[in-house]
């Protein structure tokens, strides 16, 4: 240390390096019921409570009808039934919350009891509920066995060629519904053709949703370009439903109108909303939400999109705040509603964050994981960025596989992904052309198939689509014309799959609860009920379903391991030959060091797994050994592939009672006759990266110890990488090739090894 | 129909073909590509009808889903509603846009009265009355 004085810290350093992790550009809020900042209990919440005077509501949660707003006047007249009230109410909510997570309760009975529950009936009971119970009780209480997801496909250029390209992409990965949304609102019909298009692109039966002006919306799908709406927003105080320019009459009219179109319909809620727009009532998040849910089911729609959507960051800054938007999901499924759980907007910058989040539904099910996974890159997120993008896909799909979780997504390989976005974008070419819209040039077309997002393309912009948008809209095209197109064109496959798609709406089977599409069938509340029971009943991974999810790209094998070696094999041989000197016999020059390899070093294993050929391992050690002052003495072990083992059994045939144990893959030992088999002198367990000049070391200080020096041990500095995780499965199938060599008993055998002259 | 549906013809498609007709009365397996390509399908005959959303909410009462049936039948009243009236009493609903009760009652009396639509003229004639409970007949901008 220097005389100069340093200044004397005042901080832990390690504070100053969580500053700089990405959790800290979240921020959190203290918990505050008065300003709406808590999670799941405010001291303004009513307490449960409903009665009744010939079957009409005289009150609820503590308000008498007279009191009543808007949002208590739907749901008392049509949520709350007056037959089943007065039982639920009555039961003790602890007791309604052991019912939610007893497997013998069978989901009807508590559907039932719902119906006649009140808001704070509803947040009281689940409240009761752990983060485990919850997720537990989501499982088994959501509506529709199968679990589903659901993609955002958007782009910051709004590009229509990009959007199909993008559209094929996302029903290649599964996702049963896609949402887009515009940068510029006219551009609304322009991405409605593009997707509609891209998704019948590979299979048919992805749903289609345009989000935009509700009455934009409506003669969107009416032209039969979008199959669902899910932006049909309420909220629990009326003071925000009238700022949200709506009433629950008019919402439950929207609804109505929407199902007289054939298109299936869920609104939007979710905890923050309210705290967002102004008008919380001092109310908890989950109280709230708990209103807008039981207006749900009052209105008549199948479904909800919540689980705090644009709301569920600033439920993330709160004590609670993800268990909240669990704890929301779950009153949804309780009320019967097809639940898209949210996982939508980004709620933090932590990975962990992000990865925690996701769990519990991943696990437990949905019927739309995600009501909006963003299929593509962040920046071209036009809702904003989800909490898992384009980016994470893949380590969602290995989240499936590590989890036997069925997240509604199936890896796809890179062929096939290309081949889909080539067709995507040469058929949204034809359409465009056929229908007099615009001429895409081969140029445009191409920088979009490879493009991950429209950074890299040369195509439409946001003008563009305006013009494309706006002819679509203004000739009254419609999805029929489309067809035409691609027939036309020679796309029938996709004007097939378009056609099977609209023909749907005519018997109207999608528009009961929690539909979906999957291989050619309809499938919902109805026909495919969640009959969870315990082990063995609910939904299942099939085998078939359980191949599909683990199937990832670069998954290692035995053979590519081998296979990689033999590529090795001819280099090796011009740099080093081994030759057999029969069984190998104890030393007594005490200045001998004896290096005892692994049964497959140098015959079916060629390098260490730092990429290090075994020749020049070989050598590095045996030059340390001499420029130590001592003899190298090599010895091939055919009882053992240890590490420690061969170091030991080395040492007891060395003059020295020195020796080196060394492996193919690189571990690496010096050992001692005399210790015990783990005891030994110097390791070099990392061998990914251990590198040569460790090994030449490594070398040196076996001989000092020869002569009974105590030199400096060698240290393979480390930076924590996740060793394990990169080459584990690698060592384990190397190692496992040494291991079927070796013999018990079998007597080691002495190597005479020549360096030949090839270099590198 | 005299039997009520029940979950086991659910999904109609599959399970009762025999009932599912687009609004000029061709069944899913006319619509092919073939009749696409040959101009006899047009919009009209991929619109739901009025007895499909009535089948609908048989089939989710009897799935014990009142409300959303109650929705179903709203909505097959609905379908005999033009697009622009549909959007127009839409519009009505929505705060302050009626700046009195007539307003609303006029329009539930249109639903009733052009379009039978019973359910649908009650139901605004319901928002009415709440409406004016809760002084929402006021201009908002």
């Amino acid at each position: 240390m220097s005389e100069t004085s340093r200044p004397t810290p005042n901080r832990w350093k390690r504070f100053a390096e969580w500053d700089e992790r990405p959790l800290r550009l979240d921020k959190f809020a203290a918990e505050d019921a008065e300003n709406g900042f808590s999670a799941f209990r405010s001291p303004h919440d009513p307490a449960p409570s409903a009665m009744f005077s010939s079957g009409r509501v005289t009150s609820m949660d503590s308000k008498p009808a007279a009191g009543f707003d808007m949002i208590d006047t739907f749901i008392a007249r049509y949520h709350l039934d007056p037959e089943i009230a007065p039982e639920a109410m009555a039961m003790p909510s602890l007791e309604v919350a052991r019912m939610l997570v007893d497997m013998n309760v069978p989901r009807s009975e508590l559907v039932r009891l719902a119906r006649g529950m009140t808001p704070a009936k509803l947040a009281e009971v689940v409240a009761h509920l752990s983060s485990i119970e919850i997720a537990f009780a989501y499982s088994k209480m959501r509506a529709r066995k199968t679990p589903g997801n659901q993609a955002h496909v958007t782009n910051a250029k709004d590009d229509p060629l990009q959007m199909a390209a993008d559209a094929a992409t996302a029903v290649a990965f599964g996702f049963d519904e896609i949402e887009t949304t515009m940068r510029v609102a006219r551009n609304a019909w322009s991405n409605a053709v593009a997707c509609a298009v891209g998704a019948s692109v590979g299979r048919w039966g992805t749903l289609f949703q345009c989000s935009s002006e509700e009455a934009e919306e409506i003669r969107i799908g009416m032209a039969g370009f979008t199959s669902y709406a899910e932006t049909v927003s309420v909220y629990g105080t009326e003071k925000s439903f009238v700022d949200g320019d709506d009433t629950p009459w008019s919402k439950a009219f929207l609804a109505a109108a929407y199902a007289s179109r054939g298109i299936k319909m869920r609104c939007t809620s979710g905890a923050g909303s309210e705290l967002l727009m102004g008008f919380h009532e001092s109310k908890s998040l989950l109280y709230l939400e708990a209103r807008c849910l039981c207006l749900q089911r009052a209105m008549g729609v199948q479904g909800t999109q919540n689980g705090g959507i644009d709301g569920a960051p600033v439920t993330c800054t709160v004590p609670g705040g993800m268990r909240e938007l669990m704890a929301e999901n779950l009153i949804a499924v309780w009320l019967d509603l097809e639940c898209a759980s949210g996982n939508d907007a980004r709620p933090t910058e932590s990975e962990i964050r992000v990865g925690a989040k996701i769990l519990p539904y991943l696990i437990a099910g949905s019927d739309l994981i995600c009501s909006g996974f963003g299929s593509i890159l962040k920046y071209d997120n036009s809702f904003n960025a989800s909490l898992l993008n384009g980016e994470e896909l893949e380590d969602y799909l290995v989240l499936q596989r590590d989890f036997e979780a069925d997240g509604g997504l199936t890896p796809v390989d890179e062929l096939r992904i290309m081949d889909l976005r080539r067709r995507a974008v040469d058929a949204l070419g034809a359409v465009l052309e056929e229908l007099n819209l615009s001429q895409p040039t081969p140029a445009m077309k191409q920088s979009v198939v490879s493009a991950s997002g429209s950074d890299d393309t040369e195509s439409y912009l946001p003008r563009d689509a305006t013009l494309i948008s706006e002819a679509i809209k203004e000739r009254g095209i419609t999805v029929v014309d489309v067809i035409k197109a691609l027939a036309k064109r020679g796309f029938s496959e996709e004007a097939e799959n378009l056609l099977k798609l609209v023909r749907l709406r005519i018997s109207g089977d999608y528009l009961q609860t929690s539909a979906m599409v999957r291989g050619g069938r309809v499938l919902s509340a109805i026909n495919d009920p969640n009959d969870y029971l315990g082990p063995g009943t609910g939904y299942r991974l099939s085998e078939v379903r359980r191949n599909e999810i683990v199937a990832i790209r670069d998954v290692l094998t035995r053979e590519e391991v081998l296979r990689a070696e033999a590529i090795h094999k001819a280099a090796e041989l011009k740099r080093i030959n081994y030759r057999s000197l029969g069984p190998a016999h104890p030393g007594n020059d005490r200045t001998e060091v004896v290096i005892g390899v692994s049964p497959a070093f140098g015959i079916h294993l060629f390098q260490t797994v730092a990429g290090h050929p075994l020749s020049h391992v070989l050598r590095e050690l045996m030059a340390g050994i001499s420029e130590g002052g001592a003899k190298a003495r090599i010895v091939r072990m055919h009882h053992t592939a240890d590490t420690s083992f061969l170091g030991l059994s080395a040492a007891r045939l060395a003059g020295s009672g020195i020796g080196i144990g060394l492996q193919a893959k690189g571990t690496a030992v010096i050992h001692q006759r005399d210790r015990l088999p783990h005891n030994n002198l110097e390791l070099f367990s990392n061998s990914p990266i251990t590198r040569l000049e460790h090994y030449r070391r490594m070398g040196a200080n076996a001989a000092a110890y020869a002569f009974g020096k105590l030199p400096e041990p060698v240290v393979v500095p480390t930076r924590g990488e996740a060793m394990g995780s990169r080459y584990h499965a690698r060592v384990s199938l190397i190692y496992a090739i040494e291991t079927e060599l070796t013999r018990e008993g079998a007597e080691p055998e002495a190597v005479d090894v020549t360096l030949l002259g090839a270099t590198a | 129909m005299t039997e009520k549906l029940t979950i086991h013809d659910y999904p109609l498609a599959e399970k009762r073909p025999d009932l599912v007709r687009g609004k000029r009365g061709k069944s899913p397996d006319d619509i092919t590509l073939a009749s696409v390509i040959d101009g006899e399908i047009t919009m009209e005959d991929l619109r739901i009808t009025a007895t499909a959303l009535l089948q609908q909410a048989e089939i989710a009462r009897a799935a014990s889903r009142d409300t959303l049936a109650a929705n179903f039948e709203r909505a097959a009243e609905m379908v005999a509603v033009p697009e622009d009236t549909m959007m127009r009493v839409y519009e009505l609903l929505r705060p302050g846009r009626a700046t009195s009760k007539t307003v609303l009652l006029d329009a539930a009396r249109e639903l009733q009265e052009r379009y039978s639509a019973t359910r649908l003229a009650e139901f605004v004639t319901e928002a009415a009355d709440v409406y004016e409970q809760r002084g929402l007949f006021k201009n908002r901008f």
